[in-house]
């Protein structure tokens, strides 16, 4: 309890984007209730605290932490120990932390090669070749940044996570419920969900709340949706050629990409009871094809550019095999 | 590795026809290396994708699918599916830099004993001079299949 003797709240990024910082800000009025309950004693992108004043907390003295972004250095690391250590409840906030999200396809390329696109771009000016180093000598003594590790990992695989809130970004809608239920708890009127368990997440498939018609699924050909002619407004996009990943993806979202005629890219993870995003994913795909002859299955597999991409866009990080072959050091 | 190499394939087959053609393969004493371990399912449209991937992750060197002939399926036409779900497979497996080749699809009807051994010995051949996967031990090398609390020892 802080001297006001509110529970204390932390949120804090890792390898992300900012945009799950920018949803929980996105709650609207709702965050008012967030800063009547609790202290904000840590949230680098809303108010000024420092490592430090975290590391002289006592343990378990935040109550809850939100915590968003994977785990691609050792800094990434020592905060998701640090705060795990200091938090009663962490909850892994957003795609990156629960399954890597983008920054999780950097687990198809070696390091090398992640530095080299980062570093030697053409839109990159360092005609020295500076590469990053852990560790500078310098005339007063040696400066180190936190490594790069050879993957990004999630941080139920660096930490003991208690509670995971899926989405990119989760969406304020489920932000706020659970802050509903956080804020209910507290005033002793709801018991805490199991241990593990996703929050702000439907039960069901984004197909589940999508509002275009399906018919009989049968695909001759994929195509990418910016290089269809005419999008048919109302029916099923997968059905229309275009993979869309929401028989994989849990719901919760209220399908808002399909119904505004983008395919779902899967962004709120695995549906309950899937294992490997990417292995319904395809079950999905291959029940579709209109083929029972192996040259032309592969003819329309074709059209899939960039399968692991496309299958793993936000789960590779939290798939069964986790990283491609490419990022194994030295191996 | 030593030159003794000794894959590990993980084999599914078929309740209908290649787990029969696997029994009369036995019966008849047809030989076929140990290296491969047979787990039954009722047909090979059972086979989720993620059973082949967790068979790498967990150390196999190679997968075989077995399945009815086309057009024999007791499920009237799953093995098809089978089909497509290998093809997509192997090209997402080939896109994170697996060697596709580590998966095959052989179709074997209950009749097939001989051929099922025949097909047995030279995919474990293949694989063999594909050489060791070692997903587990080599990821584990870079901490990453470790426990939580190996991880902390993992140098940086």
């Amino acid at each position: 309890m802080s001297e006001n003797g509110k529970p204390k709240f932390a949120m804090y990024w890792a390898a992300s984007c900012g945009g799950c910082d920018i949803a929980v800000l996105n709650i609207h009025e709702k965050i008012l209730d967030v800063d009547a309950n609790f202290e904000v004693v840590f949230w680098p992108v809303a108010v000024d605290a420092k490592y430090k004043d975290v590391e002289a907390m006592a343990d378990g003295e935040i109550l809850l932490t939100l915590f968003n972004g994977g785990m691609r250095n050792e800094e990434n690391a020592h905060m998701a120990r640090l705060l795990r250590r200091k938090s009663q409840i962490l909850i892994a906030f957003g795609s990156c932390a629960n399954e890597g999200c983008i920054p999780g396809l950097a687990n198809l390329s070696p390091v090398e090669e992640i530095f080299e696109t980062a570093y030697a771009t053409v839109s990159t000016e360092n005609a020295a070749g500076i590469r990053p180093q852990p560790e500078t000598q310098v005339a007063e003594g040696v400066l180190s940044i936190p490594a790069f590790s050879p993957v990004l990992r999630t941080l139920n695989q660096v930490v003991d996570v208690d509670y995971y809130i899926p989405g990119c970004p989760p969406e304020s809608h489920q932000i706020a419920a659970v802050i509903d239920v956080v804020l209910a708890v507290l005033a002793g009127k709801a018991q805490l969900p199991p241990k593990g368990s996703m929050l702000g997440v439907g039960q069901s498939t984004v197909c589940d709340e999508c509002t275009r018609v399906r018919n009989v699924r049968k695909i001759t050909g994929f195509r990418r949706i910016q290089d269809l002619e005419c999008i048919d407004p109302q029916v099923c996009l997968l059905e229309q050629g275009v993979l869309c990943t929401g028989p994989a993806t849990a719901s919760g979202c209220t399908a808002l990409c399909p119904k505004a005629g983008a395919p779902c890219a899967g962004c709120y993870g695995p549906a309950q009871g899937v294992l490997d995003f990417g292995a319904r994913m395809m079950s999905a795909v291959a029940s579709v094809i209109d083929s029972n002859d192996a040259e032309e299955i592969d003819r329309i597999l074709d059209g899939l550019v960039d399968p692991a991409g496309s299958f793993y866009r936000f789960n590779l990080a939290h798939s069964v095999l986790r990283t491609g072959r490419a990022s194994w050091n030295g191996n | 590795m030593s030159g003794e190499f000794e894959p590990l394939i993980i084999g599914f087959t078929c309740n209908w026809c290649s787990y029969r053609a696997a029994d009369m393969a036995g019966t008849a004493r047809f030989k076929y290396p140990p290296n491969i371990r047979l787990l039954r399912l009722m047909c090979s449209g059972r086979l989720d994708p993620t059973f082949v991937l967790k068979a790498f992750r967990e150390g196999a060197d190679g997968v075989l699918i077995t399945g009815c002939h086309p057009g024999e399926c007791h499920y009237i036409e799953q093995n098809y599916k089978a089909l497509r779900r290998v093809l997509l497979l192997k090209r997402l497996l080939g896109s994170m830099g697996l060697n596709p080749e580590r998966v095959k699809l052989v179709w074997a009807s209950a009749a097939e004993g001989g051929r099922l051994a025949r097909e047995i010995s030279s995919f474990v051949e293949h694989v063999r001079a594909l050489g060791p996967l070692g997903w587990p031990q080599r990821a584990m090398a870079n901490g990453r299949y470790a426990a939580r609390e190996e991880i902390e020892e993992v140098p940086a």
